[in-house]
């Protein structure tokens, strides 16, 4: 327990289960597990083991049904949902695997979103996502429409969208499960530098081992169990 | 700071067609609202203008219109002499015995035929109404077959125009002036001498007498005399009233149209936005999600797709109103009830119609964007997530 203060995610007898009809479906039977502040973490497993839904508790938009969840020190199932929307503007970035942007927003428009909720000004905003796009190697696609950029040129901009509000963790259900080889590897490439150079925590849900090797760690979930630490 | 409204005009900018269908569905509706308002006010502005406020109008208590009215001589003059009159210059006192008949006349290009109302006046009668002035020929002269037509009759009936000679009661008449009475109901109306008229129709009692109070604060002490008056049986009321009643019944009419259709089609307008703004919802799932997902919440998701509506609404307002306003140009004549006689009128629009009928437009963006907004705002994070 008392490594529990370094670790940026402290969950203990965590329990999840969905409603389907009159039914329910256990996903998470008693998850107990801490991820060490700095952290780059790769959740694997197979498909339905519950790893997506790990990851929405931990990035607060779900709910677990009982156990402790403390992210960032803060028990976030407490939570109200305004105070939880507010909670993940300040400390998650989301990376998905379909890059989620918005299609009528340029790149400089969709990595500024996550802004619009600070108090920063335009010439701020522009400033920092100026800075995020040179980051990821766009500064020249700026004015361009997701629609206007390869796969991996928009799941770059939505990594630049992830970490322009300098939240804590970084959380990215399959990345680059929509990616061929090369453009995989330079999104890994990136998130390695996010992790190692701003010292974002990482947690990473993926199906492909070579993608896992880039994080520090790898836990494996199996029918909603996690494996034993080793 | 919100959903930046670039994201919400856009996205209505990308649905071009749905857009402008729904916002043209809209538009139909504040077209017919907006109408209907201009209609009524046109028809009300014609009316209330036909009378002056310091003229009042003395007709057989019983009656409604000037045509079913019947004064004879003895009491006519007994109202000339009531001290409330008004004496212009030369000292000539400022009434007007009056006698109404109708007539039915041919409209031009046409062989129907429509009531028109001849009115006799005295030499005193175009006195009384300073907003009526001859604009083309001259005024008649008394003794005279003669009679000036009302710009909207002249134009529209065979043998109304100038220099034309119109048959009734049993003679020719000559028309040798027009006069325009500012877009007020005497525009409908072909004027003669009272006395030639009264031949003619060998008809012995006036309609009604028109007179111009010196001070019109006391109408009431008159109008209080010649109701009390046992020799009368005749009722006094203001010139301005007096028409604004006459136009009651048409106007009543045409308000209950106006929003009964309004309100018929507007159901369907908002049925319209509302299926658009749920399809708008159920195509942006995924965006709603991950926006929530960033941090907004959901009063920012509720208002962007509630300002969406409200463009939608404003849009078709505004076009709404701009083919509105074209309407303008037309002139209506139609049959009012309570004279049975033509009434010409246009379509006044006003500041008060303008807002009414944007507001309109608005609340029907609102009441179509409500639910499907309520919709998006309360979608679960998780679940719109993977509606991929
Ligand atoms: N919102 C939901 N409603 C009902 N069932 C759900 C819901 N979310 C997840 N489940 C179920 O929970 C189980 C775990 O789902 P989850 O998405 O976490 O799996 P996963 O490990 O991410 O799988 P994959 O590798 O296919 O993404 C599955 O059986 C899934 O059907
Ligand atoms: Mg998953």
């Amino acid at each position: 327990m008392g490594n529990s203060s370094e670790a940026i995610v402290h969950i203990k007898h965590l329990t999840k289960s969905y409603r389907r009809g009159e039914q329910t479906v256990p996903v998470l039977t008693d998850i107990t597990f801490d991820i060490p502040t700095g952290e780059f973490i790769a959740l694997m497993g197979p498909s339905g083991s519950g790893k997506s839904t790990l990851l929405n508790l931990i990035a607060g938009i779900d709910k677990p049904d009982s156990g402790i969840l403390k992210v960032g020190g803060t028990d976030i199932a407490l939570l109200s949902e305004g105070e939880l929307a507010d909670w993940r503007a300040a400390n998650i970035g989301f990376i998905f695997q379909f890059y989620n942007l918005m299609p009528v927003l340029t790149a400089f428009e969709n990595v500024e979103l996550p802004l619009l909720l600070t108090p920063l000004s335009f010439k701020e905003r522009q400033e920092r996502v100026e800075l995020a796009l040179v980051m990821v190697g766009l500064s020249d696609r700026m004015e361009h429409y997701p629609s206007e950029l390869s796969g991996g040129q928009q799941q770059r901009v939505a990594i630049a969208r992830a970490f322009i509000s300098d939240p804590v963790i970084l959380v990215a259900d399959e990345p680059t499960g929509d990616l061929d080889r090369t453009s995989a590897e330079e999104i890994l490439a990136i998130l390695d530098r996010l992790n190692k150079e701003m010292e974002k925590t990482i947690i990473m849900v993926t199906h492909d081992p070579h993608a896992a090797k880039t994080a520090h760690l790898i836990r494996h979930l199996e029918k909603g169990e996690l494996d034993v630490e080793n | 700071m919100a959903i930046p409204f670039s994201y919400i005009i856009r996205n209505l900018i990308t649905r071009k067609l749905t857009t402008l269908l729904t916002a043209g569905g809209m538009a139909l509706v504040v077209f017919v609202f907006a109408t209907v308002l201009m209609l009524e006010e046109g028809l009300r502005k014609t009316l209330v203008e036909t009378g002056s406020p310091d003229n009042v109008v003395v007709t057989r208590r019983s009656a409604e219109t000037e045509i079913q009215s019947v004064i004879n001589r003895d009491q006519a003059a007994i109202v000339e002499s009531q001290p409330e009159v008004a004496y212009g210059i030369n000292n000539v006192r400022l009434t007007s015995k009056e006698s109404v008949v109708l007539i039915s006349l041919i409209r031009r290009g046409s062989d129907k035929s429509s009531n028109v109302l001849i009115r006799g006046v005295g030499k005193t009668g175009i006195l009384l109404r300073p907003q009526v002035k001859i604009v083309s020929g001259r005024m008649l002269k008394p003794g005279l077959s003669e009679i000036i037509a009302g710009k909207s009759i002249a134009d529209r009936y065979n043998g109304a125009g100038i220099g034309e000679k119109l048959y009734f009661g049993k003679r020719e008449w000559t028309v040798v002036g027009i006069f325009d009475a500012g877009n007020t109901g005497f525009d409908s109306e072909i004027w003669g001498d009272v006395d030639q008229l009264m031949q003619a129709f060998r008809r012995p009692v006036y309609s009604s007498i028109i007179l111009k109070m010196n001070d019109p604060t006391k109408f009431q002490a008159l109008k209080a005399r010649i109701e009390g008056d046992p020799r009368l049986t005749l009722g006094a009321k203001k010139e301005s009233i007096f028409y604004a009643e006459q136009s009651q019944v048409l106007s009543n009419f045409i308000r209950y149209l106006g929003v009964a259709l309004s309100g018929f089609f507007s159901v369907g307008a908002i049925i319209g936005a509302m299926i658009t703004m749920y399809a708008s919802v159920a195509n942006r799932i995924m965006e709603i999600g991950t926006l929530r997902a960033l941090g907004f919440r959901r009063n920012n998701i509720l208002s962007a797709f509630l300002t969406e509506s409200l463009i939608l609404g404003a849009v078709g307002g505004v076009i709404g109103l701009v083919l509105a306003s074209f309407m303008q140009f037309f002139t209506i004549s139609t049959m009012n009830w309570q004279s049975f006689s033509e009434l010409a009128f246009g379509f006044t629009l006003n500041s008060s119609i303008i807002i009414k009928s944007f507001v309109f437009a608005l609340i029907m963006g609102l009441i179509g964007g409500f639910l499907p907004a309520v919709k998006a705002a309360h979608l679960s994070i998780v679940d719109s997530l993977r509606a991929v």
